[in-house]
């Protein structure tokens, strides 16, 4: 293989690689998060104690592939990084200062000294979780629609970003946060209040398939390219399946999740789910970075980079799974009410 | 839309990014020393069996959840923040930088995030021995993290081992020269030195606080109090002599940096002073009101007591950093050093005396001094980087080619968000801190309880509620 093919090899993967770390991340802060959308139903404090100590364990971690995703793109695209942070400048500024609400309010609300306090953090928990969600969403529908891009920066104005488009996409990826908050839930509850998620699961999961199929009937006509990939003729037989397994994944979902003894189903069934949605995004986007104008290729930093890096993640990132496998399982299985961690 | 309130948006984004970045670094600065004191006295707990490292074990690890989940959320900004408002030196500069930042995230903010909820949460659940393996582990992590980001920051000030392509970005070309930069084993071992004296004066002057509170016969309350006092004694003069050693390396790579700090607007021919004080005005190219000891400069620089050197006065004023904020900002790091050291002697001659637990005024003085490490620890940074001015990459790109194409308003108006939601919400969390730190440990044994209670062999710790979050396994 010669020099170009190498470097050829490497972008494509480190594309994969960071596609894989977005789609960690959007599953597993997905559902965290979505328990702070979810906590305005809840109002007693025994029932928002045992949520929140559902996924203490393990936000933290759930949030390091946030990191992961921004210095990979930092590292192994460096154009991109540098020009989609400026042209997306207030969603991303607003995740990042939602992400220190609610981050805080993991141990704040443990420590409050009052009833106003305690009604405080709560809300913090509740806004940074739902303003998070939605700026993820309005980031990924504002890069779907296409940045403007100007010799090596952001070209467009300061509300490019804001579209009614954006705006399913913010709203949808909050709905569909919800809803893997509930099948979260789901899975780590017992007793009235599961019952209670899972009428909520069934809900948001309406809720969140009617977002998908809107977003999916959108984005064709967004660009040119995006409509031939989806009903160009012979790619749609190609990517039909997707929306087929995105059909049958819902089907499924609404029998199975009032499913006693295998209340893992329908959370693992939601993971399916977001994997497609993120399929599906990526037969669109391809092998674009920053739709229109900005290939992987354009962006991609030297291939110097991109091995030394790549040599150090084949082997960490098996690494990190398992141990934060192990994170998980040390905290598997279904809480019971008073039994906290704080 | 060039202007926000008469700044201009490079200014801004500087603000923006010193503001956070060293808000930021309060938290990592405590959390990676308060790591390895939690991993030692869990250590020290199961060799020895005594419940009272447990207790302290079990008293700082509150106080490092909510420290960690600061530096965790402060943190995740930073990340964000190169591409936000630094997009051109992002650009330039990633194929470099970048995966360094990458392998700080793959070696140690997994390592720390994944194994943070088994030493917090995790010891009913897995045992003591893999409690202290993930206790161990967050530890190592919080090392290694610093390890990758100082050697990003040495880059910037002695950058090594790149080229530059047609695209105007730095890039490798030899890896192992851009890691171990000129700079970055010196800049490494100041800090985290530091983070290691920041801690223990923290511990300090907790420890002091519970002593002048009258909780002497809590052994916790000692034993912090008296380890924190041996950290003072032994690490504060190791940390001026590596500081020293920063300071030699950086007059080899960037002496317009050390004249700022130093204070040399003049060139010397015949022996350079050692200016303590003085108001430098950059200006008129002079320090005011000097007050300086002739000669003795030369040696701490490592040359001879009638060496010449060059000031101020032979760099053009473009290329030179803000003398004042860098004058002072050193002034006030080496001052605390010197505190610091001075306070750690005083306590060996208490100790020596058998007077360690009761000496008011040196309780009284740890505790002044809890915070200090803090202080001299932005004091250092504020000096390195203004220093570093007005390059971002010394020699290499100047901070005012670096900013993201951003309207003054746009940046301004995150600013100010900034600077409103850190002082409340990280306001809030010192307040919790502090209450915790103003408690006492739990008591081994309950000592002040009348006779018969001990002799039933009342289980220790029953004289608070139980904290539910760390009780022996087994």
């Amino acid at each position: 293989m010669d020099g170009l093919g190498v470097s050829f090899d490497l972008t494509v993967a480190w594309a994969l690689l960071l596609a894989f770390a977005v789609y960690v991340y959007v599953v597993l802060d997905g559902f965290d998060l979505g328990i702070g959308i979810l906590y305005p139903f809840f109002r007693s404090k025994e029932d928002r104690d045992l949520m929140m100590n559902s996924v203490a364990p393990v936000w933290d971690g759930n949030e390091t592939w946030l990191v992961l995703g921004g210095g990979g793109l930092f590292a192994a695209f460096p154009l991109a990084y540098a020009i989609i942070l400026p042209a997306l400048y207030p969603p991303i500024i607003a995740m990042l200062l939602a992400l220190i609400f609610r981050g805080v309010a993991f141990e704040f609300r443990w420590k409050a000294a009052s009833p106003f306090q305690e009604w405080f953090w709560d809300g913090a928990f509740i806004g940074g979780s739902t303003v998070a969600a939605l700026a993820q969403g309005i980031t990924l529908g504002a890069l779907l629609q296409g940045i403007d891009v100007d010799g090596r920066s952001y070209g467009g104005g300061w509300w490019d970003w804001l579209t009614p488009f954006s705006l399913l996409c913010g709203v949808s990826v909050v709905l569909g946060y919800a809803f893997m908050g509930a099948t979260w839930l789901n899975m780590k509850l017992l007793g009235d209040i599961q019952h209670k998620v899972r009428r909520m699961a069934r809900v948001f999961g309406i809720a969140t398939v009617a977002c998908i199929v809107l977003v999916s009937l959108w984005t064709p006509f967004l660009e040119q390219e995006y409509f031939a990939r989806w009903f160009g003729f012979p790619e749609a037989l190609v990517v039909a399946p997707v929306p087929l397994l995105v059909a049958l994944i819902a089907w499924q979902l609404w029998v199975r999740i009032d499913n006693p003894g295998n209340d893992w189903v329908p959370f693992v069934l939601t993971m399916a789910l977001f994997l497609l949605c993120f399929v599906g995004l990526g037969i669109s986007m391809w092998p674009h970075v920053i739709p229109p104008a900005v290939t992987i290729y354009d962006a991609a930093s030297p291939a110097k980079s991109q091995l030394f890096m790549f040599v150090g993640a084949i082997v960490l990132v098996p690494i990190i799974l398992a141990y934060s496998g192990y994170a998980y399982w040390v905290f598997r299985g279904k809480l019971k009410p008073g039994e906290g961690y704080h | 839309m060039d202007t926000f309130m008469g700044l201009d948006a490079v200014v801004l984004a500087r603000i923006q990014f010193g503001f956070t970045v060293a808000f930021h670094f309060i938290f990592p600065a405590f959390t990676i020393g308060l790591a390895s004191f939690l991993m030692v006295l869990n250590g020290w707990y199961l060799w020895s069996k005594d419940q009272a490292y447990l207790n302290l074990f079990n008293y700082w690890v509150k106080i490092f959840a909510i420290t960690f989940a600061m530096g965790v959320v402060s943190g995740i900004v930073m990340s964000y923040q190169f591409g936000t408002n630094w997009s051109v030196f992002s650009d330039r500069t990633g194929p470099v930088l970048g995966p360094l930042m990458a392998y700080e995230v793959l070696t140690a903010f997994f390592l720390e995030a994944g194994f943070l909820g088994i030493m917090l949460f995790g010891r009913d659940k897995v045992g003591n021995g893999l409690h202290m393996v993930a206790t161990v582990m967050v530890a190592v992590g919080t090392a290694i993290s610093a390890t990758w980001i100082l050697s990003v920051n040495s880059w910037m000030h002695t950058p090594a081992g790149f080229g530059v392509n047609e695209a105007g970005q730095f890039v490798p070309e030899d890896w192992w020269q851009v890691i171990f930069n000129p700079s970055f084993p010196y800049r490494l071992v100041h800090t985290l030195t530091a983070a290691y004296l920041t801690t223990a004066f923290i511990v300090g002057g907790v420890g002091a606080w519970n002593l002048l509170r009258g909780r002497r016969e809590n052994k916790s309350v000692r034993k912090m109090f008296s380890m924190a006092m041996w950290m003072a004694a032994i690490v504060a003069p190791l940390q001026i002599v590596f500081g020293h050693e920063q300071g030699l390396n950086t007059y080899e790579y960037q002496p317009t940096k050390v004249l700022a700090m130093e204070g040399h607007f003049e060139s010397y021919d015949d022996g350079i002073p050692l200016i303590l004080f003085g108001i430098p005005d950059q200006e008129a190219g002079e320090m005011k009101f000097e007050l300086a000891i002739p000669k003795i400069g030369g040696p701490i620089l490592g040359k001879g007591w009638n060496a010449s050197m060059e000031g101020l006065d032979t760099v053009p004023e473009a290329e030179q950093p803000p003398v004042g904020i860098v004058f002072w900002s050193f002034r006030i790091m080496v001052g605390i050093g010197f505190l610091m050291m001075g306070l750690g002697f005083w306590s060996l001659l208490s100790r020596f005396r058998g007077r360690l637990y009761d000496d008011r005024w040196l309780q009284r003085a740890a505790l002044v001094m809890g915070p200090s490490g803090l202080v001299a620890v932005i004091a250092g940074w504020i000096t390195t980087e203004v220093g570093r001015q007005p390059y971002v990459v010394y020699g290499e790109m100047l901070t005012s080619e670096a900013a993201s194409p951003l309207g003054a308003s746009a940046v301004g108006a995150s600013l100010i968000a900034f600077i409103v939601i850190y002082f409340a919400v990280f306001g809030a969390g010192v307040g919790y801190l502090i209450k915790l730190m103003s408690r006492e440990p739990e008591r081994v044994e309950p000592d002040d309880e009348p006779g018969p209670l001990r002799a039933a062999g009342i289980v220790p710790g029953t004289q608070m509620p139980p904290s539910g979050r760390a009780q022996p396994a087994e």
